[in-house]
């Protein structure tokens, strides 16, 4: 007997719950040979404003909790994708990557998350200081998340990209809102399912999936946002500088045109935290 | 439940008003929340809720500093001048006249809580003293509580009585009934308390959901059991009562779901701030933020429209 087929409907993690757009749309992915695989959601930016409301309830929680528990709470992610590694290969190698390429991306991925679980609470030690003073006072500076961070993945690298962008934002106790690659949207779907089942608090890291000619406008503009990080072509990038600046927000660009190599080790460390924290200085009387 | 003597009572009250089908109301008030509204109109509505916040703070720890402020927000809620001022500050008694100083010869009314707010549970001495001393005061508008006591033991010409004697009490000052709809239970005794209270009530004197401070408040389902009750008395009598929903509205989404519940159940009439106000202390924010994402087209962050230290 011909069994009956069931395909899945994949669904965007939002605020720790799998939705569908709001708008109900959807559009298809194909594999490397190009037959239909599954519909993703096409999101919107009511999606996108959606997720920014989720993202802000749950950021005073996680940048309460202890610089120790976040990097815990990163290794554990690390763990999930250690051991899903083969599930999310097979998602990336729907794409142009090849099974061995897709294994040696999830790998990487892998070891940013624990790249930056490490960075988790000493990324405080390196960036703040002491700083010398002519006054009676200490003088620190410490710093702070910047709150909700915007994400634009590249295509190249469909989950080491994300990621990379993604992990040094939250580990400093930012949220995030990320919109994946437009090309191969099904590695971050996959990666939400993994996120579901590892510690993060739900919120902390929303993924959008749709078209980036539709929401970067609303990336660029939505002033909740605090800072955006994006692989960007030259009129994403403009458009991303222009709303950044009539929001008041940071934005922090790869050129999408540029060939780069996520697998390096360029794209992971304390720079790429620094980039997204803000610093507070602040004077105290010595002895009192 | 509804104590057992009352049953009686009870019946006879509703025979004469008619019950509540209450999956009907659950059907008609879930279609209020599909209504596509928009540009234009959307802004319209929101200023039009913003003209009906009665902006409330009901807080132990209320300072005349803080009502000070409450009143500028209230006369001036945003820098563009095109939204307009709010429709009342709600304080309790003690507040009324801080309250009184800065809005005083404004379009903004003062509104005082009154009669043992929320509980309502003084001698009625006690309460009547009160509203003679918030109306001594200033208080143009007075929000009472019904005593649900009386109320859930049957006793309704008590309950009336102490209406009328409130009301008495108030002079000219408008008068707001709070039935306290989370301790009714039932639609059938929202309908009849809301039927109670009008019986005595002057045109422009309110009808209102609750405290806000019971966990359970207004919702769109017992407004709209109360706006029809207001409808229904007004084909009656030609009387027409003012509505205002109270606690749990937060957000500018909610507030237009109401407002289509008025615009479809009593029409036009009903759309301005002297038949309909929100009682709300957060709402105003919402809204305020919504109608500056109308005039930017950009999302807005809510720690720019709030008193708040967080900004996540």
């Amino acid at each position: 007997m011909n069994r009956l087929i069931v395909t899945k409907t994949p669904k965007v993690y939002i605020g720790g719950a799998f939705v569908r757009s709001e708008s109900g749309r959807v559009f298809p992915v194909k594999d490397a040979a190009g037959a239909f695989f599954a519909n993703v959601p096409q999101c919107t930016r009511k999606d996108l404003r959606n997720a920014v409301e989720a993202a802000a309830k749950a950021g005073p929680g996680w940048a309460r909790r202890t610089a120790y528990n976040r990097g815990q709470i990163l290794y554990r992610l690390g763990e999930m994708l250690e051991s899903r590694s083969s599930e999310m290969a097979e998602a990336i190698a729907l794409g142009a990557a090849g099974r061995r390429a897709a294994l040696r991306e999830v790998v990487a991925a892998v070891d940013r998350l624990i790249h930056y679980a490490g960075w988790a609470d000493k990324y405080e030690q390196v960036l703040g200081s002491v700083n010398p003073v002519s006054s009676p006072h200490f003088n620190f500076t410490v710093t702070e998340p910047m709150g909700i961070v915007g994400v634009v993945a590249p295509d190249a690298a469909p989950l080491l990209g994300l990621v990379s962008l993604i992990a040094p934002a939250i580990t400093s106790g930012n949220t995030v809102v990320a919109l994946a690659s437009g090309t191969h949207p099904y590695p971050a779907v996959v990666f939400g399912e993994m996120l579901a089942t590892s510690d993060l608090p739900g919120g902390v890291v929303n993924l959008l999936t749709g078209f980036r000619k539709e929401l970067i406008p609303t990336f660029a503009t939505h002033t909740h946002l605090r800072a955006i990080t994006a692989v960007a072509d030259a009129a994403e990038r403009k458009a991303l500088r222009l709303g950044g600046a009539d929001s008041v927000k940071r934005v922090r660009l790869v050129k999408a045109e540029d060939d780069t190599d996520w697998f390096g080790d360029a794209e992971s460390g304390l720079y790429a935290i620094r980039d997204l924290i803000e610093f507070k200085t602040t004077w105290h009387p010595i002895g009192a | 439940m509804l104590a057992q003597p009352s049953q009686a009572a009870f019946r006879r009250l509703l025979d004469e008003i008619g019950t509540v089908d209450a999956v009907g109301v659950e059907e008609r008030v879930a279609k209020f929340t599909s209504r596509s509204i928009k540009k234009a109109s959307k802004v319209k509505g929101l200023a039009t809720a913003v003209s009906m916040v009665d902006m409330t703070t009901l807080e132990g720890k209320d300072t005349p500093g803080k009502i000070a402020s409450l009143c500028q927000k209230a006369l001036r809620p945003s820098e563009d001048p095109s939204v307009p001022p709010v429709a009342a500050v709600c304080v309790y008694s003690a507040m009324v006249r801080h309250a009184k100083r800065h809005v005083a010869g404004t379009a903004v009314k003062v509104a005082s809580v009154a009669t043992a707010f929320p509980s309502g549970q003084t001698g009625l001495r006690t309460r009547l003293a009160e509203v003679r001393a918030a109306v001594g005061d200033g208080a143009d508008e007075i929000d009472m509580v019904i005593n649900r006591g009386a109320y859930l033991s049957g006793d309704y010409n008590r309950v009336k009585d102490e209406i009328c004697a409130v009301l008495e009490a108030c002079g000219g000052s408008a008068l707001k009934v709070i039935l306290e709809v989370g301790e009714l239970e039932t639609y059938d005794s929202i309908r009849a308390a809301s039927f109670l209270a009008m019986s005595v009530l002057r045109p422009g004197d309110f009808i209102k959901t609750s405290t806000g401070k019971t966990t359970s408040n207004a919702t769109l389902g017992n407004t709209q059991v109360m706006i029809e009750a207001i409808r229904d008395h007004f084909l009656d009598t030609g009387i027409a009562i003012s509505m205002k929903p109270a606690g749990g509205i937060r957000t500018a989404k909610q507030a237009l779901h109401y407002l289509v519940a008025v615009k479809e159940t009593l029409g036009d009439a009903w759309l301005t701030n002297a038949r309909y106000r929100f009682g709300a202390s957060s709402l105003l924010n919402d809204l305020l933020r919504q109608l500056e994402k109308e005039r930017t087209g950009a999302y807005q962050a809510p720690y720019y429209f709030s008193e708040t230290a967080e900004s996540y």
